[in-house]
């Protein structure tokens, strides 16, 4: 469980980009993090594995506390996910997904071994190993990127608005995948959207941010959807909220399907 | 001009005389490369740290292009000139410096900004991830800003090659130029071949190096086909 704790961030400027923040992200679920820009929901994310220091406050994994460890060894254990995959250009996909088992000093067979198999895993054909990042869609580079988050098997992942730069048919079908594979993976994700349906489509809780850093509301997405907290929630959740609540209950049923394996840690 | 047009009854070319003249050419080739090229050499050792300075700390830049700029404006002579009582004059040895260190000097003009244009180039996206996964900064720089900026280094090195290549010849002034030495000797005696001579190798050498950097480039960086198309 990834705990924040009165965390606050304010910058220098007098900028609060989050105010005394205290939310509960569970193991094995994923928690998205959703509201409009400069709510500080990638801020948020960003401290988890402190690219971005708290200003008070604490934050804790399983009870330890993150500044306990060096930033860098830290950062080898949780996933990390963002819009533009990041992909390192100049090394080929299958190194690409290895990136985090080489900087843990794994052998390098190892590593590719690894690697070769997450990309099976995210759906990608292993003809593409030795290709470079410029030579896949946005899509596939996307799932390199997922793969590449997970090639350590960290426990928790975070993932900044993943699918946002990808179109709609191709998103919605890497979340679908993204839902299957988090059934078989269950790790600890933090997740960050501006998008609502995309929020209510994939959180197992999702926490509305407030411009200025302030959460609104935390709650599973039915309840979210059936008693917003306030007006801006309200208001964030948009017209269609009864469609949405139909849809979500469908990925609901598909998600919590008996026999999908416990949480594995 | 006027040494072509005063060679009355003779020919512009004596083929014969390069026939002779093999040995002391293909040395005088070998020597100007080495004039040329050892200072692109130690002017990257120069600009990589500079440059990865110049990026870290942004302050450092305009003085550090400043002053790299000022030292390409002083006049090749007078550089030469003003180092002859540390290294002496002639050709070989020790005296080869007083071409080697200006011609360092000047390098760093191009491939400076080449380096912080090239380390720049990185995707803010690249570096996120980068730090994001556990690079350290100088593995981050290692093993993933440099690589990324090599292709716009090298686009650097190769103007920097070839200027140096023809500006080498400068140095026939202190007698140490390189096939530059040709064209003293040629007029001199009136005698157009070895200029002409000299000419075409310093133009061949320019050619080749040019195009084994681009060799070099393809090889070394496969994966940026694309986008320098």
């Amino acid at each position: 469980m990834i705990k924040f704790d009165g965390v606050s961030k304010r910058y220098a400027d007098g900028t609060v980009a989050v105010d005394d923040l205290t939310l509960e992200i569970p193991t094995g679920q994923i928690t998205v993090l959703v509201g409009p820009s400069g709510c500080g929901k990638t801020t948020t994310l960003r401290m988890i594995n402190r690219l971005i220091e708290p200003t008070s406050g604490t934050i804790t994994i399983d009870g330890e506390d993150i500044r306990s460890q060096d930033p860098a060894r830290l950062r080898r254990g949780i996933g990390y996910v963002i819009q533009h995959a990041g992909l390192f250009p100049h090394r080929t996909i299958v190194d690409n997904v290895a990136t985090v088992p080489y900087l843990l000093g794994w052998d390098k067979k190892k590593a590719r071994a690894t690697a070769m198999e997450l990309l099976e895993r995210v759906g990608l054909d292993p003809k593409m190993a030795k290709r470079y990042p410029y030579q896949l869609s946005g899509g596939q580079q996307q799932r390199v990127g997922v793969a590449r988050a997970l090639a350590a098997d960290p426990p928790v992942m975070l993932m900044d608005e993943p699918f946002s730069a990808v179109d709609p048919i191709v998103r919605s079908s890497l979340q679908d995948e993204f839902i299957r594979l988090q059934s078989d993976l269950r790790k600890t994700i933090a997740f960050v959207t501006h998008d609502i349906d995309e929020a209510v489509k994939l959180g197992h809780t999702v926490a509305v941010f407030k411009v200025g850093g302030v959460l609104a509301q935390h709650s599973t997405p039915d309840e979210l959807l059936g008693h917003p907290a306030d007006d801006f929630v309200k208001e964030f959740l948009g017209g269609d909220k009864g469609l949405k609540r139909l849809r979500f209950n469908r990925e609901l049923d598909l998600r919590d399907e008996p026999g999908v394996g416990a949480a594995e840690r | 001009m006027n040494v072509i047009a005063a060679a009355d009854g003779e020919p512009l070319i004596r083929w014969d005389w390069i026939g002779d003249h093999t040995g002391q050419l293909a040395d005088l080739t070998v020597h100007h490369l080495k004039l040329a090229l050892l200072p692109i050499l130690f002017g990257l050792v120069l600009a990589i740290p500079l440059g990865v300075m110049c990026v870290r700390w942004r302050w450092l830049y305009p003085p550090t292009l400043g002053v790299a700029n000022v030292l390409y404006g002083v006049p090749s002579l007078a550089f030469f000139m003003l180092l002859i009582p540390y290294f002496g004059i002639g050709s070989g040895g020790k005296a080869d410096f007083t071409i080697i260190v200006p011609m360092t000097l000047f390098s760093l003009s191009v491939l400076v900004p080449n380096v912080v244009d090239g380390l720049r180039s990185v995707p803010d996206p690249v570096r996120q991830a980068a730090t994001a996964m556990g690079f350290g900064t100088l593995r981050r720089l290692i093993q993933v800003e440099l690589p990324i900026a090599v292709p716009v280094v090298i686009a650097g090195a190769r103007v920097a090659t070839v200027a140096s290549i023809s500006l080498v010849s400068v140095g026939m002034l202190i007698g140490n130029g390189g096939l530059g030495q040709l064209f003293i000797d040629g007029y001199a005696r009136d005698f157009t071949t070895p200029i002409i001579v000299s000419c075409v190798l310093i133009i061949a050498l320019a050619l080749v190096s040019d195009g084994v950097l681009v060799a070099a480039q393809r090889l070394l960086t496969p994966w940026a086909r694309r986008r320098t198309r």
